[in-house]
């Protein structure tokens, strides 16, 4: 059904999507990304093999409101906290980061300790995500 | 954890982040336009002396006919040759939830993001045309920046949407070999905005063939100006490129020198008026909440649809004065 409203000059919640590393499997973000687009938020997706510096570059240049990383490849805790660090350097910690993909129970707890916002684990229904951002940004 | 929430920067602050050519500041003061936030108008004020002297080039044509990869391989050119450029990709807003999926730096060279370039990916937020309201002020904030190249990469556009040409200096039209039977169907439209038209794919057969049927389409064209140039390139095997970056620039001289550049710059500023205009009527119209049930009832009670539309117009023109003196 056609909505009838106008969303031309009003704010729209814009998020990153991205790939840090060198997994090549991005189902899960493509999902992800498709998922958030229906429920309203604009979506830039990077695309695949991109480095902190690179995924942070783009966060600054599209000013997102949210970074999400999508993971599978093990090196989380290598990539992740640098993607964190590199934020803060660029006083860009207002924007909030979460993450998702093959991440066990216990790196999650220190990730989430260390500046992201929440670890999605498999399993993680489609609109959970949407769900969760939606509570953080609405005021 | 809490978030800190994220501070809107002053009016003065932003200014002083462009002064500073920091990178931050120019894509907050875009999401500031494309917001309407409070501010945007006196930040675009403040700004204004500042424009004017970066080019603007156009990239319109149907999807899929490469617009994305020959916008990298024109931005790698100039900056080669030392001409930093700021590239704004526009893609489609669902016109059912409002939501947007970017792609534009899927395809991006990664090298080039690492050169400095400065790339936004835009939404066109309900907007006809293959831009957004806002691409004609974010443009504006890249030039007070200081890139002297600025690229507009519309939605992949059908026949009529003409937009481009209101927003840019050169208007380069994207085909491909495959676009042949179409062609004919774009005399109108398409055809009549194009300063350069560029054959992209031009490794595929037929490129030559489609080259020549342009032409001979573009001698019947009445449209003011200058004749529009024909290229062919790969953008993608990087053949040809040189070719149309000279192209590129040989129209800008062209145009400079006939006087036809300023035509287009004053055409431009009143299509963007006009365009904003629109765009505030619309959502002037959608501001009031009961619109939609006002519709819904008057149809319930069997009202034709041109009627209520005319009806429900003339409320929203009433209540914001339009007729008044």
């Amino acid at each position: 059904m056609f909505v009838m409203s106008d969303s031309s000059m009003s704010k729209r919640l814009r998020i990153l999507v991205a790939k840090p590393g060198l997994d090549g499997h991005d189902r899960g973000a493509k999902v992800v990304a498709a998922s958030l687009r229906d429920r309203g938020f604009e979506v830039i997706y990077t695309g695949l093999h991109r480095t902190p510096i690179q995924i942070v570059d783009a966060a600054e240049q599209e000013d997102v409101d949210v970074i999400g990383l999508s993971i599978l490849s093990g090196s989380h805790m290598e990539l992740l906290p640098r993607v964190r660090r590199l934020l803060v350097e660029r006083g860009l910690d207002h924007v909030l980061l979460v993450a998702g993909g093959i991440i066990p129970v216990a790196d999650a707890v220190v990730l989430e300790t260390d500046g992201y916002a929440k670890i999605f684990g498999p399993g993680t229904a489609t609109g959970a995500i949407a769900d969760y951002l939606e509570a953080q940004f609405a005021s | 954890m809490t978030l800190p929430p994220r501070a809107e920067p002053t009016v003065a602050e932003l200014l002083e982040g462009f002064a500073e050519r920091r990178v931050g500041a120019l894509a907050r003061a875009i999401s500031w336009v494309e917001d309407g936030e409070e501010f945007a108008g006196e930040l675009l004020d403040s700004l204004y002396e500042q424009t004017g002297n970066a080019w603007r080039t156009g990239l319109t044509g149907p999807p899929g006919a490469g617009k994305s990869t020959l916008s990298d391989v024109l931005v790698r050119y100039w900056a080669e040759k030392g001409s930093q450029a700021a590239l704004i990709a526009v893609d489609p807003s669902s016109p059912f939830t409002g939501g947007a999926l970017l792609g534009d730096r899927v395809r991006m060279d990664q090298a080039l993001a690492d050169a400095g370039v400065y790339v936004r990916s835009m939404a066109n937020r309900g907007s006809l045309g293959g831009m957004s309201l806002a691409t004609g002020a974010a443009a504006d904030l890249c030039d007070a920046f200081g890139f002297p190249e600025i690229i507009l990469e519309t939605v992949g556009v059908g026949q009529a949407e003409v937009d481009i040409m209101a927003a840019v200096d050169v208007a380069v039209v994207v085909l491909t070999p495959q676009s042949g039977d179409g062609i004919q169907a774009m005399k109108a439209g398409l055809m009549e905005v194009g300063d350069l038209f560029v054959v992209n794919k031009a490794d595929c057969a037929g490129a030559d063939r489609l080259k020549h049927e342009i032409e001979s389409i573009l001698d019947l064209r009445q449209t003011p100006g200058p004749m529009p140039e024909v290229v062919t390139c790969s953008a993608k095997l990087g053949d040809g490129i040189q070719d149309v970056a000279i192209a590129i620039e040989r129209r800008r001289k062209v145009m400079t020198e006939s006087g036809f550049l300023e035509t287009r710059r004053n055409t431009r500023a009143l299509a963007r008026i006009r365009r904003l205009l629109e765009g505030g009527l619309r959502a002037e119209i959608w501001s009031h909440a009961q619109m939609e049930g006002k519709a819904k009832a008057a149809l319930a009670d069997g009202a034709r649809p041109d009627a209520i539309a005319a009806q429900l117009l003339n409320e929203v023109l009433k209540k914001v004065n339009v007729c008044d003196e």
